[in-house]
C-alpha cells in the first residue's frame, strides 16, 4: 500500500508537487496524469526515494519512507519494478544479462538467474532475442526487456514512466496488455502517461496532477483534454521520461 | 562467493567492452609509474652511494710507496697508534684492497677484472674515536716518510653528502608532485569512462543497487589496469636498468666510489613499490571519479 500524506516538494521557487494525499491500495492499476511540468516525476521519484519531500509522509508498506536510512535504500528500491519511457537498458549488456542483471542485484544464485531470466523472456515474448544487444532489437522489443527486468525480483509494485511514450499505437498496446497481465498477478502497476487513448480505453483508476496538485482521482476515469497542454510528441520525450 | 563472482565477472566484462578507456587509462598509469621508477632507480643508487662514501671517508687511509717495507709498515702502524684519538690502525694489502672494491661492485665485478694491473697501494687504515681528531692526526701522519698519500678531506665528504642530500630531496619533491599529477590524471581518465557510463549508473540505483554494488566493477577495473600497469613498468624500468649498467661500462663504473644497486634486489622493490601505487591510484581514481554519482 502507497499513502502520500500532505506530501509538497519544491525546487528552489519551483513547485515539485504541493499538498499531495493519496492512497493507492494493493493490487491497484493507476493512472498517473497530467500536463507537462504537473509533477508527475516528481510524484514517483519521491516513492523511489530519489528526492526527499519537503514536507509531509509517504507511507510504504508500512514504513515512513522518508525515515529509511542510505543503506536501507536500495532494498526499498528493489520491492518495486521500474519501466522507463526511453527503456534504460544497459547499452553493453546483452538482453539476458539486462534481465539477468535485475537479480544479480539482489544476489540470487547464478543458477537461479539461469533458470529464472528464460521463463521470463518467455512471458514477456522475447525469448528469440535473449542473445542481442538492446540496440539491435526493436523500440517495441526494448520496452518488454525494461518490463521483464522490472518485474523479474516479483515486485509489489510496477512504477512504469511513460512506457508507451516512444511507441507506435500498436506497439503500446501490446506493452499495455503486458502491464494488465502484470497487474493480474497482484502487482500494483502505477503508470505516468500523456496518452488519451490509453486512459479512456482502459478504464483504469485516473489520478490527475496539475502544477503540483492533485487535481482529480476517479475509479474507471477518462483523460480531461482540458487538464492538458498536448505536448508535441519530442516535448514528452525529454520533459516526461525521469532525467538520465 | 555469489556477488564477488559477479563483480568480478562484470570488472572482466566492463574492462573488455570499455577497450579505448581502459587502455586511456592503461597508458597513463604506466607512463607515470615509468617516470617514478627512474626516479626511485637514481635515488636508490644515490643512497647506495652516499652510504659507502661515509662509511669510506669515517677512515683515514694512508697509502704507502711500493717500496715500503713490512718492518717499515708495522713501525708505522705502531707510531700512529700511539697517537691521541686513534681507535684502531689495521693494514690493508693492495690485494684485499681490490677485492673489497670487487665485493661492493657485486655483480659487476667482472668490469674490474678488466684491469691490466692492479693499481691499488698497500695502505694502513686508521679508525677514529672521534672525527674531530682527523685534522690533527692527519698533520702528523703526513710527517712520517714512506707515505705516498693521505686519503681523508672532510671538506670534500661533507660536498658529497650535502650534494647526495640535495639530490634525494628534489627527487623526493619531485616524486610526490608526480603521483599528485598522476592522482589527477587518472581520477580524470575514470572520470570519463564513469561519465560514459552515467547512465548506466543511475539506471543501477533506480533499479536498487547498493552503492558498492555499482562502485565495485569500477573499482576492480581500476585496479586490475593498476596492477597491468605496474608490472608493464617495472618490466620496462628493469630491461632499461639492466641495458643501461651494462653498457656504460668501464670507464663510468670508475667514477663511482661503489657499483651500482644489484638488479634482482631493485626490480623486487620496485615492483612491490608499482603494484602498491598502481593499485592506490587505479582505486582512489575510480572511488574519487564516481563520488558525485552516487548521492546515497
Amino acid at each position: 500500500m502507497i499513502e502520500y500524506k500532505n506530501v509538497s516538494k519544491k525546487y528552489g521557487k519551483n513547485i515539485g508537487v504541493a499538498d499531495i494525499n493519496v492512497r493507492i491500495d494493493d493490487g491497484e492499476f493507476v493512472f498517473l496524469v497530467g500536463p507537462s511540468g504537473a509533477g508527475k516525476s516528481t510524484f514517483v521519484k519521491l516513492l523511489l526515494k530519489m528526492i526527499d519531500a519537503d514536507k509531509g509522509s509517504i507511507m510504504y508498506n508500512g514504513y515512513d519512507v522518508a525515515k529509511l536510512t542510505p543503506r536501507m535504500v536500495p532494498r526499498h528500491r528493489r520491492s518495486m519494478g521500474i519501466v522507463f519511457q526511453d527503456f534504460s537498458l544497459l547499452p553493453k549488456k546483452t538482453v539476458f544479462e539486462n534481465v539477468a542483471f535485475a537479480m544479480e542485484i539482489v544476489q540470487r544464485p547464478y543458477r537461479t538467474i539461469q533458470r529464472q531470466v528464460p521463463q521470463v523472456l518467455e512471458l514477456v515474448g522475447i525469448s528469440a532475442e535473449a542473445n542481442k544487444y538492446p540496440t539491435e532489437i526493436s523500440i517495441g522489443e526494448q520496452q518488454r526487456v525494461a518490463i521483464a527486468r522490472a518485474i523479474m525480483n516479483n515486485p509489489d509494485v510496477l512504477i512504469a514512466d511513460e512506457p508507451t511514450g516512444n511507441l507506435d499505437p500498436d506497439t503500446g498496446w501490446e506493452i499495455m496488455r503486458l502491464l494488465e497481465q502484470v497487474n493480474r498477478r497482484g502487482t500494483t502497476v502505477l503508470m505516468v502517461t500523456h496518452s488519451r487513448e490509453i486512459v479512456n480505453a482502459m478504464n483504469k483508476r485516473v489520478v490527475a496532477i496539475k502544477d503540483g496538485r492533485l487535481v482529480r482521482d476517479e475509479l474507471g476515469g477518462f483523460y480531461h483534454p482540458e487538464e492538458d497542454d498536448d505536448p508535441s510528441p519530442a516535448q514528452a520525450k525529454t520533459e516526461g521520461a525521469l532525467p538520465l | 562467493m555469489t556477488s564477488l563472482k559477479a563483480t568480478l565477472r562484470q570488472a572482466f566484462s566492463q574492462i573488455n567492452r570499455n577497450k579505448m578507456m581502459t587502455t586511456a587509462s592503461l597508458f597513463s598509469i604506466t607512463a607515470i609509474l615509468l617516470v617514478l621508477g627512474i626516479f626511485f632507480v637514481v635515488i636508490v643508487n644515490i643512497n647506495s652511494m652516499s652510504q659507502d662514501i661515509k662509511r669510506d671517508f669515517d677512515q683515514i687511509q694512508v697509502n704507502l710507496y711500493d717500496s715500503v717495507t713490512a718492518e717499515q709498515s708495522a713501525d708505522m702502524m705502531n707510531q700512529i697508534n700511539a697517537m691521541q684519538g686513534v681507535a684502531d690502525v689495521a693494514y690493508q694489502t693492495r690485494e684485499t684492497a681490490l677485492e673489497n672494491w670487487k665485493e661492493k661492485w657485486g655483480e659487476n665485478a667482472d668490469l674490474l677484472d678488466r684491469m691490466p694491473t692492479n693499481p691499488l697501494p698497500n695502505a694502513i687504515l686508521i679508525n677514529l674515536t672521534d672525527i674531530a681528531y682527523a685534522k690533527t692526526i692527519v698533520a702528523a701522519v703526513s710527517k712520517i716518510n714512506g707515505i705516498e698519500n693521505i686519503s681523508y678531506s672532510q671538506d670534500t665528504v661533507d660536498k658529497l653528502l650535502r650534494l647526495t642530500r640535495m639530490i634525494q630531496i628534489v627527487s623526493l619533491v619531485v616524486i610526490i608532485v608526480l603521483v599528485a599529477i598522476s592522482i589527477t590524471v587518472v581520477s580524470n581518465t575514470i572520470k570519463l569512462t564513469v561519465l560514459a557510463r552515467e547512465r548506466e549508473i543511475v539506471i543501477m540505483r533506480y533499479i536498487g543497487a547498493t552503492n558498492w554494488f555499482i562502485r565495485g566493477p569500477f573499482l576492480l577495473e581500476g585496479i586490475v589496469i593498476g596492477v597491468i600497469a605496474a608490472v608493464i613498468s617495472a618490466a620496462a624500468i628493469g630491461f632499461l636498468y639492466y641495458y643501461a649498467v651494462g653498457h656504460l661500462g668501464v670507464d663510468f663504473a670508475l667514477l663511482m666510489p661503489t657499483g651500482f644497486v644489484p638488479l634482482p634486489f631493485l626490480i623486487e622493490n620496485l615492483f612491490i613499490i608499482f603494484v602498491a601505487l598502481g593499485v592506490s591510484i587505479g582505486a582512489c581514481g575510480s572511488i574519487i571519479s564516481m563520488r558525485r554519482f552516487l548521492g546515497r
